[in-house]
């Protein structure tokens, strides 16, 4: 059974420097709050997985706690580049970044994988392209049935995933609806996880187009009502599309990311000691 | 008399023009998605609209800034998982048309959004990647590209093969059993280019209103195939224009 926790109390327990750590959320749910907590305490050596690593992990990557980055699509959505991760990967700042790069097609299939128990997933993909020029576990697979030849990518196994969903009960089952991306298959293809919720309640009421994770799946559930800030949580927030534009500017200089991280995330009451 | 426009909003309107009513099409944010809405509210009305964070059918009455704006989710006629979208709905070959961009184009289409210049461990400018466009480039039943048309995006060799087009020639997509149809046509602020039937080089078949063929060899990095029977299209129309705008407004106030 899932464990409610502090934000603070669940990062420290469950994150741990060198992890393979995968925040996942497809624009809804970020767990932006859990990735400020992760810089406030300092972790580093990550390999940081994620589909889209848009600005949250813009902000990991320029703070330091990454080493690695396996990921699909590395933008601000709608927006345009990201600043700190392409000065990670241009000049090495502030430290080196290596990159496992892959489609969409292939990260979604890998996580399947690692919440299936297989050691890899097959799919119609990345024929042509220069990915497997670059990415060496992208590798071609004949089908035993039909002799085709397709794409075979490995398992993606985090040692930690963290998500935000909207409701979880006091026996930690999580709810979360609206756009539900990969979540439910980072969280069971990882070792263990964090969930942060809006809201926690007596009882989960259904609600159309719901994804549950049973408590007994979960590591921990912590209580961070506001968590996917500036990204959202379908019928608490809107997404902060403003703050998506504004963090252009912010990120694109070293020293105006770095003011902005130190006042709006390593000054701890910030957002620590919610739950 | 047609009112005054911009090569942005004429090429918009040509790719809205493209999609033909009651088709699916998978939309990237930007300039495709706004043409494909703009076709949906004029005359395309039962557009299918995917987006890849799943939702399938979206209707949304403002642009999304993001592929994952609440917007869509609450207009979809389902909301699916991101693996699924990819699985069940990309892969088998179940959506017709796939809009992308480009920050590098060559003769057959083949895409770059990965990295330009150097190497990729040291390139000159790291782009944000794939994210679901090779396989959108796989397996739609054709490609719509939408990007406007420069020397540098225009380029002999891409730098990085991130999405393929026709490959090296007219028999690559057989030959590395791409099942979808590749990319037809590639719309721009000067004109319209398709892929030749036979060799597949994209070849100019139509200016917009006002432009010459020397703009587009200008702003083209090979030598530029062009159609014998090359014409010009029409103007955006003042609906075509009104409706546009009122979507781009929607953009820039807040939900």
């Amino acid at each position: 059974m899932a464990k409610l926790v502090s934000l603070a109390e669940g990062v420290a327990e469950l994150v741990r420097d060198g992890d393979t750590v995968a925040l996942e959320g497809f624009t809804h749910l970020i767990p932006f709050a859990a990735g400020h907590e992760i810089i406030r305490q300092g972790r580093r050596d990550l390999t940081l997985v994620r589909m889209t690593p848009d600005v949250i992990y813009d902000q990991l990557i320029g703070a330091g706690c990454a080493r690695r980055l396996v990921f699909s699509w590395g933008g601000n959505p709608g927006v345009g580049s990201l600043h700190r991760f392409r000065d990670a990967v241009q000049n090495a700042w502030p430290a080196p970044l290596e990159l496992e790069e892959h489609s969409h097609a292939g990260m979604a299939n890998r996580y399947v994988a690692g919440a299936s128990g297989l050691p890899f997933a097959v799919l119609r993909g990345y024929t042509g392209t220069d990915l497997p020029r670059h990415t060496t576990n992208i590798r071609s697979i004949d089908c035993p049935f039909t002799g085709e030849t397709l794409t075979a990518v490995p398992a993606l196994n985090p040692d930690v995933t963290v998500v935000h969903a909207q409701r979880a009960d006091r026996a930690g089952n999580v709810q979360m609806w609206g756009i539900t991306g990969v979540q439910k298959e980072a969280v069971l293809a990882a070792r263990r996880s964090l969930v942060t919720v809006e809201e926690i309640v007596d009882e989960l009421t259904p609600v159309a187009g719901q994804v549950v994770l049973p408590g007994w799946a979960v590591s921990a559930v912590a209580h961070v009502p506001g968590g996917a800030h500036p990204s959202y949580a379908h019928g608490y927030s809107v997404r902060d599309n403003a703050f998506y534009v504004a963090w252009d500017k912010i990120s694109r200089d070293r020293d105006t990311f770095q003011d902005w991280i130190a006042t709006h995330v390593r000054t701890p009451e910030r957002d620590g000691g919610r739950a | 008399m047609s009112e005054q426009y911009t090569a942005d909003e004429m090429m918009t309107v040509a790719a809205a023009r493209q999609l033909r009513d009651g088709t699916a099409c998978f939309v990237g944010i930007g300039l495709p998605s706004t043409a494909a809405n703009l076709a949906r509210a004029t005359h395309a009305p039962n557009l299918v609209l995917i987006y890849e964070s799943g939702c399938l059918g979206a209707k949304p009455d403002r642009l999304p800034l993001s592929i994952g704006d609440g917007v869509l989710a609450d207009t979809a006629d389902a909301v699916v998982p991101v693996p699924e979208v990819f699985n069940y709905w990309l892969q088998p070959g179940r959506i017709d048309v796939g809009f992308l961009g480009a920050a590098q184009l060559d003769r057959y289409g083949n895409i770059n959004t990965t990295v330009i210049g150097g190497d990729y461990t040291g390139p000159k400018v790291r782009l944000p990647g794939a994210g679901g466009a090779p396989e959108i480039a796989a397996s739609c039943g054709e490609v719509v590209v939408i990007v406007r048309q420069s020397r540098r995006t225009f380029t002999e060799r891409v730098d990085f093969v991130t999405s393929v087009g026709y490959g090296s020639g007219p028999d690559d997509r057989a030959r590395l059993g791409l099942r979808g149809g590749g990319p037809r046509t590639v719309i721009t602020d000067l004109g319209v280019l398709e892929a030749d039937p036979v060799s597949r080089e994209l070849t100019l078949t139509r200016l917009h209103p006002g432009v010459t063929v020397e703009q587009v060899h200008d702003a083209t990095g090979w030598p530029l195939a062009v159609a014998d029977d090359l014409s010009t299209g029409e103007p955006p129309t003042a609906e075509e224009l009104t409706v546009l705008r009122a979507l781009e407004a929607t953009m820039r106030t807040p939900a």
